[in-house]
């Protein structure tokens, strides 16, 4: 390369344009790193980008953009930059630092935008001592040159103010390096030249090839520790791309017990591992405990509560029947979460996977609340922080509950979430199960009743009768009979309020309400609907009673009297069979029972920049400091005994307290150099 | 010979303290002593710490900055009448009258919100009438209204552990209270340069942006309830919060300021306005210096979020969007100081800038809580 070429390639690369330039471009993809949601699984950005723009967008990195190759290069030319300005601008800025520039020409100094005159008439010598005396007092240092018409006193304060500019940007430098060190790029060189490769996560840890394991000589990683309580691992897991990389460990760690703690309110107050560490090398064992922003560090490995997770639950679960027809006997279900059970059936096949269980589930069951208005409104936001007691909210700890997708054999699956306890609203009680269809939609629930034994044994019975063909004759017959009584005389018309019952049953159990609602819509004239609608209302709920009154004869139980309390547990009954309907699954599956093991997801990372990064933060701060607050001033003062001196004043700040500074220097210089003592009186008095 | 001048003889910075100086600071100390002692079961080694220093910074705030030290006091006095007020027991809060409709926290802060308003209003039509008074009565209601707030702030403090020992935290927590923080933040700085200039002219356009944060906040008191005090979770517990948000919102502050100011200087070398307001050059002097003051604390605020990310999250620097926006805020104002100071760069340009550097801002602020998805989700609307 040619001596021009390679001047103007350093010109280039040291130019501020260059760096300007650069952090553009860097702020421009660290903004696509942000609307990007960075390092979902591949899948995810298929549905989001369609295969067109997927792998398009899969080159370019975006899906970890601060990782991609480009971005890395963007940032080491940054350090190259900026490196390249620091040694470029050093030799000029040391030079300027050092300099007291008492050699300047009185020409030039008479260019100078802060210039004044002074007055002459002390002998040199005299003058040369106040100004000294002055500069000093005032924190310049200054250093003097004598020339044949006089002296010029050259000084200045607030050379640090140049150091700044080394601090920063050398800091900026030392940032960009301790962050290439912890970033990726060691993993990226390994799996290029150390020939690692990822794996998918879905085999036994045992399982994973040598090519998707790092050594514990690994000096730089962030990895995730998935322990179950009880259970020990050695071994962290790395996203890398789509895949997983594992990470050796110099030490195992085992987890006795993962707390959560929570406030009165249900908010999370603690989450804290008590873990046991026990080291590779000496075979020594301790217990810690590790709470989120209570890190603890061994052998260079820090350990942090990231997160946590069920770490295989035991659930006993009753599946109870939602079929039409011969209802089926309650099934007894047991599995671990993380498992996947197989519920086959002569009349249906799916694949139960346990997804989760919380224990704890804190919920807003306040009924909210009607804000005054005007005034009012303001006086109830006057007074102290705390919430007020009506403020119509209400948390709380509502019990556990647990996840499951049911998958069917065309592999579509549908998630739902079920509470082990009833769960009370507006003075009545409910067992409340969700579903959906996809992870985008919310749950929506369907909220059996509980019967006076607190039991959902009633529902299942009521809905078994009401939705099995062959037992629905006999349903409309007790409910003619309940109304007409058993005399001959009414044989007809309980003959036809059995029929319409059966019908009404046979409306009912297609879409609930919603098939009855079409019915009366497209048989009945408009005028009669409403009528009819209180009509069949009556008919459903008298059939409802009827199933409920014959389950509790089929149990050997004793008839009921109807009360307000037992009329609301129909309505709500009828509810809930008809929303049953549109519950897409064989059966309820009630949680009875439960072994809760936690498991805590600690973050491993070992980053060897940390030290370089702080360090640059530090000099950063002060060179920030420095370049902004330290000011740099340069006071020169030409004395020329008898004739008129000149004080001229540069500084690298162009701000109005420049002038200020300048017009109290051009004072207080001009009353020092005033002829003869004017000053004295006032001066001796002080002394 | 022994020449002594006035301007010779510097009398040390301590030599120039007044009576006022110094029962300031003894104060400063006593009250620092005494919450040491009497608060000293609620606190850790890390309080300690930060209470401890906080007595020097003060102390120097309010020798550089004289009226700091009525503020303070005045501060103080609010404060400790409405806990003097409490007796400990939360439920005054609605029993006694100047609890309920003066100093109790919530109250205080809608003193504060009503004074802002009003202060606004009182700028502008100093502004428009060319009337000294107006501007001299605004000046008064931003001072009492920021006494009220920091008070009320205060308050909420001390409420929250009337609430229960454990729900007991600093509040700068949440969104609500770091729009108060930051509504008394800037105006704050704002009456400095107000007295360091000389000028009450600046308030009409450094009010509205203040105003703007108290409109919301408002809104977010009523319609979502936001001002109830919650307790902390896990994330939040550590003593970096209470040095990150308030090194924050300093920054967010001087860059708030310094776009106003970028608005009036723009209006101002169009003509609007030009003859009413500061000549554009001392405008522009203002703006420089709150973007440098923004900077700088800003630059702190964002290497103390990286600690705290190093000890909460493991690592100091994820690109997180919350952390990636404030590195674009960063540079921003970075590239801003760049152009002005190396390159000398002056003018319009650099106002846009400014006014357009909010923007950033903002978005960082309160934009990638609502519309991206990060670990930085305290504040959600």
């Amino acid at each position: 390369m040619q001596r021009g070429t390679s001047k103007a390639l350093f010109e280039l690369l040291s130019s501020m344009r260059f760096a300007i330039s650069l952090l553009t471009v860097l702020a421009i993809a660290s903004i696509i790193g942000t609307v990007v949601k960075q390092n979902e699984p591949f899948n995810a950005y298929l549905n989001q980008f369609g295969p067109f723009w997927f792998p398009v967008f899969e080159e370019l990195g975006l899906y970890s953009v601060y990782n991609a190759g480009w971005f890395l290069v963007i940032l080491a030319f940054l350090v190259l930059s900026t490196t390249l300005c620091i040694v470029r601008q050093s030799a000029p800025m040391l030079r300027e630092m050092r300099s007291f520039r008492e050699h300047a020409r009185e020409v030039s100094l008479r260019q100078f935008a802060h210039q004044a005159t002074l007055p002459g008439g002390l002998p040199l010598d005299a003058q040369r001592q106040r100004v000294d005396a002055y500069l000093a007092a005032n924190g310049f240092k200054a250093r003097s040159n004598e020339r044949s018409d006089g002296v010029l006193v050259a000084a200045k304060q607030g050379s640090a103010s140049r150091a700044g500019y080394f601090l920063a940007h050398g800091a900026i430098v030392l940032i960009c390096l301790g962050g290439l060190l912890d970033g990726n790029l060691p993993l990226k060189m390994q799996m290029w030249l150390g020939g690692k490769q990822t794996t998918t996560g879905n085999q036994l840890i045992a399982d994973i090839p040598d090519s998707a394991r790092l050594g514990e000589n690994n000096w730089s990683y962030r990895g995730n520790l998935y322990i179950p309580e009880g259970r020990s691992s050695n071994v962290a897991v790395l996203n890398v791309n789509d895949g997983i990389l594992l990470q050796e460990l110099p030490f195992t760690v085992s987890l006795k017990k993962f707390h959560i703690d929570h406030y009165e309110n249900g908010m999370p107050k603690r989450f804290a591992s008590d873990i046991i560490v026990t080291d590779d090398a000496t075979g020594e064992s301790f217990e810690r405990t590790i709470e989120v922003n209570h890190p603890f560090e061994h052998r260079g490995v820090v350990m942090y509560q990231a997160s946590f997770d069920d770490g295989g639950s035991t659930l006993h679960i009753a599946g109870r029947n939602l079929l039409h027809g011969p209802a089926l006997p309650v099934l007894d279900l047991q599995g671990e979460v993380g498992e996947t059970l197989r519920l086959n059936h002569p009349r249906f096949s799916y694949a139960l996977e346990l997804t989760g269980f919380t224990l704890f589930n804190v919920e807003d069951m306040g009924e909210g609340t009607t804000d005054a208005g005007g005034l009012g409104r303001l006086r109830d936001h006057l007074g102290s922080g705390a919430a007020r007691p009506d403020s119509g909210r209400d948390m709380r700890n509502i019990g556990p509950s647990f996840t499951f997708k049911l998958r069917d054999e065309a592999g579509q699956a549908r998630e739902f979430q079920n509470y082990m306890l009833p769960i009370e609203q507006g003075g009545r009680w409910f067992m409340y199960t969700g579903m959906r269809e996809s992870q985008a939609e919310s749950f929506r629930y369907l909220r059996i009743p509980v019967d006076e034994d607190g039991q959902i044994d009633t529902w299942f019975a009521i809905h078994n009768l009401f939705f099995d063909p062959a037992r629905r004759e006999q349903l409309a017959q007790r409910f003619a009979r309940s109304s007409f009584g058993d005399s001959a005389e009414a044989a007809e018309p309980r003959a036809r309020l059995a029929e319409t019952g059966r019908h009404t049953l046979d409306l009912f159990s297609d879409r609930g309400y919603e098939t009855v609602g079409r019915f009366i819509d497209t048989t009945i004239p408009e005028a009669e609907r409403e009528r009819a609608a209180d009509v069949f209302i009556k008919i459903l709920q008298g059939l409802t009673w009827e199933a409920w009154q014959l389950a509790r004869e089929e149990a050997g139980m004793d008839a009921l009297q109807i009360d307000e309390a037992r009329a609301a547990y129909l309505r709500d009954t009828m509810a809930a069979l008809s929303d049953s309907l549109f519950y897409e699954s064989p059966l309820f599956l009630q949680l009875n029972a439960f072994d809760q093991v936690q498991a805590s997801v600690l973050q491993v990372t070992r980053s060897p920049g940390k030290p370089l990064v702080y360090l640059g933060s530090l000099l950063l701060v002060l060179g920030v400091f420095a370049m902004l607050y330290i000011r740099e001033r340069r006071l020169f003062v030409l004395l020329k005994g008898d004739a008129e001196g000149l004080l001229a004043m540069s500084s690298n700040r162009q701000t109005i307290d420049v002038d200020e500074t300048f017009e109290r220097h051009t004072t207080a210089l001009r009353e020092l150099l005033a002829a003869a003592g004017t000053a004295t009186p006032e001066s001796s008095a002080t002394r | 010979m022994e020449y002594a001048h006035p301007s010779l003889n510097q009398r040390s910075w301590l030599q120039r303290r007044d009576l006022y100086d110094w029962l300031y600071a003894l104060a400063l100390v006593a009250g620092a002593g005494i919450a040491l002692v009497h608060y000293h079961s609620f606190m850790d080694v890390y309080d300690d710490i930060v209470l401890i220093i906080h007595v020097p910074v003060l102390i120097a705030m309010g020798w550089y900055w004289k009226p700091f030290r009525v503020f303070l006091a005045a501060v103080a006095a609010v404060a400790l009448l409405s806990i003097w007020l409490y007796e400990g027991d939360l439920a005054r809060a609605e029993e006694v009258f100047f609890l309920k409709y003066l100093v109790s926290s919530q109250t205080a802060i809608m003193w504060m919100s009503a004074l802002y308003f009003i202060a606004t209003g009182s700028y502008w039509l100093g502004l428009a009438a060319r009337s000294e008074f107006a501007e001299k009565l605004a000046s008064t209601l931003v001072w009492i209204g920021t006494v009220m707030g920091t008070a009320g702030l205060f308050v909420r403090w001390f409420e929250s552990y009337l609430m229960g020992p454990e729900i007991g935290r600093i509040p700068i927590s949440n969104l609500y209270e770091v729009f108060v923080l930051f509504s008394l933040i800037t105006a704050l700085m704002y009456l400095f340069y107000e007295q360091r200039y000389n000028t009450r002219k600046m308030g009409a356009f450094v009010m509205v942006v203040i105003s703007a944060a108290v409109a919301f906040l408002l809104w977010y008191t009523f319609t979502r309830g936001a001002h109830e005090i919650q307790p902390l979770i896990p994330a939040l517990q550590s003593y970096w919060m209470k040095v990150h948000v308030p090194t924050n919102f300093i920054g967010y502050g001087g860059f708030a300021l310094a776009a106003m100011l970028g608005v009036a200087c723009l209006l101002s070398e169009r003509g609007i306005l030009a003859g009413r307001l500061p000549p554009v050059r001392v405008m522009e002097d203002v703006m420089y210096k709150a973007i440098a003051i923004g900077f700088a604390f800003f630059t702190i605020a964002t290497i103390l979020g990286a600690l705290w990310a190093a000890e909460a999250w493991g690592t100091y620097w994820q690109w997180d969007p919350k952390e990636t926006w404030a590195l674009i805020v960063w540079l921003n104002y970075a590239a801003w100081l760049h152009m002005r100071l190396t390159k000398g760069l002056r003018g319009p340009i650099l106002s846009w800038w400014a006014v357009i550097g909010l923007g950033v801002t903002t978005f960082a602020f309160i934009g990638v809580n609502m519309f991206l998805s990060g670990l930085h989700s305290y504040g959600n609307l």
